[in-house]
C-alpha cells in the first residue's frame, strides 16, 4: 500500500498536464472533473498511504521510494524520490485534503471568472509541486518543490493580470521570496561541499558527526537555510508581500498564502532540524524572528480594513508562533499549529471569500456589517474559525495548538519568560482583532445588499472546516485535561521531544488560565469597542498620538516604505544612471568602427566598372609586392 | 633555329600584359575592354609556354589550353553581356551602366 505513495503528487500533475494541454477545449464540466477530482483522488490515495503507515508502521518509522534518477554528475545523483515520516504524512495529509476542499469551493467560486481551465492548472500544478517539496527524500527535490510553489503562487496573485496593480503584487511577491531563496541555494551548496550529500537523511546523520554544537559552519548552513524558510514563510524581515499577495483569488489565498505554501519554511526547518539543533544561536533567532513577527503583524492586523488583509497579517502572526514554537525546540507544538492553523486560516479565508462574493466584491469590512443573518451558514463556520484563531479556551481545536506553545516557551530548555510573554501579548491581540473582525462584519446594522448567496459547493468545504477547526485539536490533550498526547506521539518518531523541567509541569494549569482569561479579556475588548460601545472607540482613536500609531500600524510598521527607500529608489536611481550601459559602450564601440568602414567603403562603390578594374589591379599590386618582399 | 631566351620572351609577354591592362583602364568602349581582357589573357598564356619550353615539361602548353578554352568561354558570356547592354543603353560606353553606385 505504501508503494502507492508516488501516486499522491503525480495525480496532480497529470491533471495540471491535462488542463494545461486541452483546458481550452474542454467544457467547464470537465475541466471541474478534472481539477477537482485529480485532488480528490490524490487525497484519497494519501489518506489510504497514511493509514497504511500508521497501522503497521514501516521499519524506523520511514519509508522510501525511489523513482528514478533525476541526473548523475561527478557521483552527484538526486534521485526523484519520496521519504515519507510522520512529519510527512501530516503535510501530506493537509494538503490533500485542505487542498480538495478549497479547489471544490472554488469550482463554485470562480465559475465566472475568465481562466477556469487555467485557474485550476495552476491550483494543481501548486498542489503537486507542494506534494514533491514535502515528499522530497532531497534537497534538490525538495528545491525544485520549493521553486514549482513559488511560481505557482507568482502565477496566481497576478491571475487576474488584467489589472496592472494585481501583476505588480505578483512581482513583489517573486521577487522578495527570491531573496530568500538565493540564501537556501547557497546553504545547499555550502551543505554539499561540507558534507558531501543532500540526501535529508544522510545529510543529517553525518552533519551530527562532522560537526560540533556550535559550529561556524553549521551556524552558516543553518542561518542560510533559515533565510529560505523566512522569505516563504514571510517571516521579518521578508514579510511584505504577503498582505499583497492578497490580489490573489480568495481559493488562492486560502491555499496557498494560508494553509500550506507559507508555511513550507516551517517545514524545511523541522525537516532539517538537526543542523538547527547543532546551531543554538540560530535556533534562538528563530524564536527570536517568530516572536517579533507575531507581535508586529499581530498590532498591523489591527487596523487593517480589508477582511483579506486582517486574514494575511494575522497569517503571518501565526506562522510566528510556529517559527517561535520550533526555535524553542517545541518542534511538535509548531507542526501541530501547522495543521491547526491550515484548518482555520483556510476555513476562514473560504469564508470571507463567500462574504466578499456575495457582496458584490466588497472587500472594506466596514461597508459590510449585519451579516449574521443573511449568511448563516458563512457566520456559523466564520464563528468557529475565529474561534479557534483567538484560541477559545477548552472548545476550540487553536487553544490546545497555541496553548503547547505558550507553555512550551517558557517552560522548554531553550525558552524564556521573555518569548511567554511575547506570545501572551500576541495571543491577547490575537484574539481582538479576531473578534474586531467578526463584529464588524456580522454585526451591527447592514450596510450593503446581499445579491446571491452561496451554494452548497461553498457550504460544504466551509462546514468541513469549520468542525475540523474545532475538534482538530483533541488529538493532542495536554496533560490538565487529560493528557492524551497522541499527535506528538506520532511527531517523536520523526522529530525530537521538547525538554521540560519536571518540577515544572504542577504550573501548568496556571499558565492555560492566564492565557484562557486573557483571550476571553480580548474578546471583551473587542465587543466594547467595535460593537457596544464604539463611542469609546472614537475617544481613544481621536487623539493625535493614537492617530500617528494607528497609521503606522495600518502601514504594517513603515517596512514597505523602509524598503522602498533603502532598497527599491536607490536601484532605481542607478538603473536611471547606467540606463546606457556601461559595458554596452565598449560593444556600441566595435559598432561605431564598422560603421565608418562602411561609410569610407561606400564611396569606392562608383559604379564605374573601370575603377573596379584599377582596385584589382592595386590590390595585385599590393598581394605580389607582399609575396616577392615581404 | 635562332633560340630566343627566356628573359626576351617573358619581357614580351610583360609588355603585352600591360598594353592589356592599360586598354582596359583608359578604354571605355566596352568592345574594346574585352578585347584588352584577351590580350592580357594570352600574355599570361605566353608566359606559361615560355616555362613549359624553359623547363622542357609539356604542363605549361596544357595550361594554355585551358586558358584558351577559358577564353572562349568567357567571350561567349562576354559578348551576351555587351549585346545587352547595348540594346539597353543604345551606347558600349561602359560608363553609361553605372547605376550600381554606393
Amino acid at each position: 500500500m505504501l508503494d502507492l505513495l508516488w501516486t499522491v503528487p503525480a495525480i496532480p500533475f497529470v491533471g495540471f498536464l491535462i488542463l494545461a494541454f486541452f483546458g481550452k477545449r474542454l467544457s467547464r464540466y470537465i475541466i471541474e472533473a478534472i481539477g477537482v477530482g485529480s485532488i480528490g483522488l490524490s487525497a484519497i490515495f494519501a489518506i489510504l498511504v497514511a493509514i497504511n503507515f500508521m497501522s503497521s508502521p514501516p521499519a524506523g518509522y520511514s519509508f522510501s521510494q525511489r523513482l528514478w534518477t533525476w541526473m548523475s554528475v561527478a557521483g552527484f545523483s538526486p534521485g526523484i524520490s519520496f521519504y515519507l515520516d510522520s512529519m510527512t504524512v501530516v503535510f501530506m495529509l493537509v494538503i490533500t485534503v485542505v487542498g480538495f476542499l478549497i479547489h471544490m469551493y472554488s469550482a463554485e467560486y470562480m465559475l465566472n471568472e475568465e481562466g477556469y481551465s487555467r485557474f485550476f492548472a495552476y491550483m494543481n500544478l501548486f498542489v503537486g509541486s507542494m506534494l514533491t517539496l514535502v515528499l522530497a527524500d532531497n534537497l534538490v527535490l525538495l528545491y525544485l518543490g520549493w521553486e514549482g510553489v513559488g511560481l505557482c503562487s507568482y502565477l496566481l496573485i497576478g491571475f487576474l493580470y488584467k489589472d496592472p496593480s494585481n501583476g505588480l503584487a505578483a512581482r513583489k511577491a517573486f521577487v522578495v521570496t527570491r531573496v530568500g531563496d538565493t540564501a537556501m541555494g547557497i546553504g545547499l551548496f555550502l551543505l554539499y561541499t561540507q558534507l558531501g550529500t543532500l540526501q535529508i537523511q544522510d545529510l543529517l546523520s553525518s552533519a551530527s558527526d562532522t560537526w560540533q554544537v556550535g559550529s561556524p559552519l553549521a551556524i552558516a548552513a543553518a542561518a542560510l537555510l533559515l533565510g529560505g524558510a523566512v522569505g516563504k514563510s514571510a517571516q521579518l524581515p521578508l514579510q511584505t508581500w504577503l498582505p499583497d499577495a492578497m490580489a490573489g483569488p480568495t481559493p488562492t489565498s486560502a491555499l496557498i498564502h494560508a494553509a500550506t505554501m507559507v508555511t513550507a519554511g516551517v517545514y524545511l526547518i523541522a525537516r532539517t532540524h538537526v543542523i538547527f539543533q547543532l546551531a543554538p544561536i540560530v535556533m534562538t533567532f528563530v524564536a527570536i524572528v517568530g516572536a517579533a513577527t507575531l507581535l508586529i503583524s499581530g498590532f498591523t492586523a489591527l487596523t487593517q480594513v480589508d477582511i483579506k488583509r486582517v486574514l494575511a497579517y494575522s497569517t503571518i502572526s501565526q506562522i510566528g508562533y510556529m517559527f517561535l514554537a520550533l526555535g524553542i525546540g517545541a518542534w511538535a507544538a509548531g507542526i501541530f499549529h501547522f495543521m491547526i492553523h491550515a484548518f482555520f486560516k483556510a476555513l476562514l479565508f473560504l469564508a470571507a471569500g463567500a462574504i466578499i462574493v456575495s457582496l458584490h466584491h466588497e472587500q472594506n469590512m466596514f461597508k459590510m456589517g449585519g451579516l449574521k443573518n443573511k449568511l448563516p451558514v458563512t457566520f456559523w463556520t466564520f464563528l468557529a474559525g475565529s474561534a479557534s484563531l483567538a484560541a477559545l479556551p477548552l472548545v476550540t481545536a487553536g487553544f490546545y495548538s497555541k496553548d503547547a506553545i505558550l507553555w512550551y516557551s517558557f517552560s522548554s530548555e531553550q525558552g524564556s519568560p521573555w518569548f511567554y510573554v511575547i506570545a501572551l501579548l500576541g495571543a491577547f491581540i490575537t484574539s481582538i482583532y479576531t473578534f474586531r473582525m467578526v463584529f464588524i462584519t456580522f454585526f451591527g446594522e447592514a450596510k450593503i445588499e446581499v445579491s446571491h448567496p452561496p451554494g452548497k459547493r461553498i457550504k460544504i468545504p466551509l462546514i468541513v472546516l469549520g468542525v475540523l477547526s474545532i475538534i482538530g485539536g483533541f488529538i493532542e490533550l495536554p496533560h490538565t485535561l487529560g493528557h492524551w498526547p497522541a499527535f506528538s506521539e506520532f511527531m517523536s518518531n520523526a522529530l525530537p521531544e521538547v525538554h521540560v523541567p519536571h518540577e515544572l509541569y504542577s504550573l501548568e494549569w496556571i499558565f492555560q488560565i492566564i492565557a484562557g482569561i486573557l483571550t476571553l479579556f480580548g474578546i471583551f475588548i473587542a465587543y466594547q469597542l467595535f460593537l457596544k460601545n464604539t463611542a469609546l472607540k472614537d475617544k481613544i482613536t481621536q487623539n493625535s498620538f493614537s492617530r500617528v500609531l494607528a497609521r503606522f500600524w495600518f502601514s504594517g510598521w513603515g517596512f514597505d516604505w523602509v524598503y522602498d527607500k533603502l532598497f527599491v529608489q536607490p536601484y532605481i536611481w542607478l538603473a536611471n544612471i547606467n540606463k546606457r550601459d556601461v559595458f554596452d559602450l565598449i560593444y556600441s564601440l566595435i559598432a561605431a568602427v564598422n560603421r565608418i568602414f562602411h561609410v569610407i567603403l561606400t564611396l569606392t562603390q562608383t559604379g564605374r566598372l573601370r575603377w573596379y578594374a584599377v582596385g584589382i589591379v592595386f590590390g595585385a599590386i599590393v598581394t605580389l609586392y607582399v609575396v616577392v618582399f615581404a | 633555329m635562332i633560340s630566343i631566351s627566356l628573359e626576351m620572351g617573358l619581357l614580351l609577354s610583360a609588355i603585352l600584359f600591360l598594353l592589356g591592362l592599360i586598354g582596359l583602364l583608359v578604354r571605355r568602349n566596352i568592345v574594346f575592354m574585352l578585347m584588352s581582357v584577351e590580350i592580357m589573357l594570352n600574355a599570361a598564356g605566353l608566359a606559361f609556354v615560355l616555362g613549359g619550353s624553359r623547363w622542357a615539361q609539356a604542363d605549361g602548353q596544357v595550361m594554355f589550353i585551358f586558358i584558351l578554352t577559358m577564353a572562349a568561354a568567357e567571350v561567349s558570356v562576354g559578348l551576351a553581356l555587351i549585346l545587352l547592354l547595348y540594346h539597353k543603353f543604345k551606347t558600349l560606353d561602359v560608363d553609361a551602366a553605372s547605376k550600381m553606385r554606393g
